[in-house]
């Protein structure tokens, strides 16, 4: 549905981002994952028509972006991060502008209108002007035109930036319901949203992508860095100190634990090696009383954290 | 054509909703009234809107770009622009859409004007002929100031700028036949050939000469095409 070929885009001479190549499958949601300024705002502007790259290619629906591209924009909804809206109109009065630009039918219009109305939950607030509505609806607002003429395509930035912590929840849910009826393609620098909502997850940093990967693979693949929770009885400083002569550990993290039984250990080791067997070991040789061994996924801020931080 | 039509109606509708244009309306009635007063009030004071229509165009300048102001500007600085250019509406749609409308509220501004014609009509007796074409010329004046109107909206987002960068060009087009009196033979002409108000004079006189129509329409072509590529060029920067 999406194909994106290493475009590039440079404002000046400064590269906004570099040689980014992804594509989405029907019905997914991709989640496009990084920090401000990482470049998730410019990919979502090439992606619906509003920059051209400076290099590459990016096609929606079978049109190229660029050069066909009033074709391609009627397959795209778009909430741009501002949710830029026509303050002065009210809210059926602005999805009836939206719906006609977008070559809407008039009835079709008034028929979608009342369905994005009802699904957005702006029944009451059908007559107000979208002035006077509070930043949450608003967002609604955006996405109820974003939807209004069934784009195959929605691209949504930033959809719950700045509003508050129950209509995030309720603007989380309401897009992953329409995750099903369209490709989707959302950006947001919130992780738990991200893995909540995404069946895929791009993580961009300084432009380009660090990461590709469904959400729970993210966590132990692709993170660079596995970690080992270990529960140990005996004397702590010198479990610490052979712990430090294994191959491939790196760190070592002391957790207490109440109680003070036995000691708990987060040891983070180098990717790819499965050091569980070596670590065993290390606590058998020593006598030591083995309580607990195991993996542990990253949590997505840990992974997230870790990839774009530059490494020191 | 369905885009430019729905342009076109959101922009007329708003119009009329926000108080902008009932303000610049009012102002250009007071001002060409008053000014109107004087006029037929002077001894011997001649019975046409000669006085009424060269007052108007002078108004014009600075009101024509307050119509236009909010149209590309408040676009740009709301963010709207980008949802309206990344549905399927090209550039041009959104422009001349947007002209036509303040085109419509500006002939909805002079039509109030023809009250003073009446009282001509009434207190004196007007020569017909000069009245229709001065009203013809004061028209595609206004035409003209709107579109340099739009390229001054369309090339910041911040109103005030938009309307003073309107009034600048408009100023220049307007008086340089006034550099002209000052200079001889071609670079004369050629500046007479310039000045919007050396065409209107003829148009107030009664003359409705066709190079004086196609160079008021030629300048509302030239600009509301810059205001296009202005558009345009907003999304490559």
């Amino acid at each position: 549905m999406i194909e994106v070929k290493n475009i590039t885009k440079y404002f000046g001479t400064f590269p906004a981002i570099t040689d980014l190549s992804f594509s989405v499958e029907q019905g997914e949601i991709l989640g496009f994952l990084g920090p401000n300024g990482a470049g998730k705002s410019t990919t979502m502007k090439i992606l619906t028509g509003f920059l051209p790259p400076s290099s590459g290619s990016v096609e929606i629906a079978g049109y190229d972006i660029v050069e066909q591209s009033l074709d391609a924009r009627k397959h795209i909804g778009y909430l741009p991060e501002t949710v830029p809206l026509y303050t002065d109109m009210d809210v059926s009065e602005y999805l009836s502008f939206m719906g006609r630009i977008r070559g809407m039918s008039s009835e079709s219009i008034s028929t979608r209108s009342e369905e994005v109305i009802e699904l957005c939950g702006l029944n009451e607030y059908r007559a107000s002007i979208i002035n006077k509505l509070s930043k949450g609806f608003r967002q609604r607002v955006g996405i109820a035109q974003a939807i209004l003429h069934e784009p195959d395509v929605l691209v949504l930035d930033e959809p719950t930036i700045g509003i508050d912590p129950i209509q995030v929840v309720e603007t989380r849910q309401l897009i992953k319901d329409l995750g099903h009826a369209h490709t989707l393609i959302l950006s947001s620098h919130i992780l738990p949203e991200v893995s909540m909502i995404c069946d895929r997850v791009i993580i961009i940093h300084e432009g380009q992508i660090v990461a590709i990967d469904d959400p729970a693979n993210l966590g132990t693949t692709l993170s660079g860095v596995e970690r080992v929770e270990l529960e140990v009885k005996g004397p702590n400083v010198e479990i610490i100190k052979e712990l430090e002569r294994t191959d491939g550990v790196q760190e070592i993290e002391r957790i207490t634990v109440a109680g003070g039984a036995y000691h708990r250990y987060h040891i983070t080791v180098t990717l790819g090696l499965d050091l569980r067997a070596e670590l065993a070991k290390v606590v058998v040789n020593n006598n030591w009383e083995l309580i607990k061994l195991q993996t542990l996924g990253m949590s997505l801020e840990e992974i997230f954290l870790r990839l774009t931080l530059d490494e020191d | 054509m369905n885009n430019l039509i729905a342009i076109t109606w959101k922009e007329t509708k708003a119009y009329f909703v926000l108080p902008a244009a009932y303000v610049v309306g009012a102002m250009f009635l007071v001002l060409t009234g008053v000014f109107f007063v004087f006029d037929i009030t002077l001894p011997f004071a001649e019975a046409g809107i000669r006085g009424l229509v060269e007052w108007a165009s002078f108004f014009l300048i600075f009101l024509a770009p307050l119509l236009t102001m909010r149209l590309l500007a408040e676009e740009q600085k709301l963010g709207t622009l980008e949802l309206l250019l990344t549905s399927p509406v090209r550039e041009w749609e959104v422009v001349l859409g947007k002209y036509i409308a303040s085109l419509l509220a500006l002939l909805a501004i002079i039509a109030f004007t023809s009250y003073y014609t009446i009282v001509i009509y009434v207190f004196g007796n007007p020569d017909t002929g000069p009245v229709l074409s001065s009203y013809i010329g004061l028209i595609l004046y206004g035409a003209a100031a709107l579109a340099v109107g739009m390229l001054g909206s369309s090339l910041s987002s911040n109103q005030i700028v938009a309307a003073v960068l309107g009034t600048a060009v408009l100023l220049f087009f307007s008086f340089i036949n006034r550099v002209a009196a000052i200079v001889e033979g071609t670079p004369a002409e050629i500046l007479n050939g310039l000045s919007m108000n050396t065409r209107l004079t003829d148009f107030v006189r009664g003359i409705i000469d066709t190079s004086h129509i196609v160079y008021f329409l030629s300048i509302v072509a030239i600009f509301l095409f810059l205001a296009i590529r202005s558009l345009e060029t907003r999304r490559w920067r």
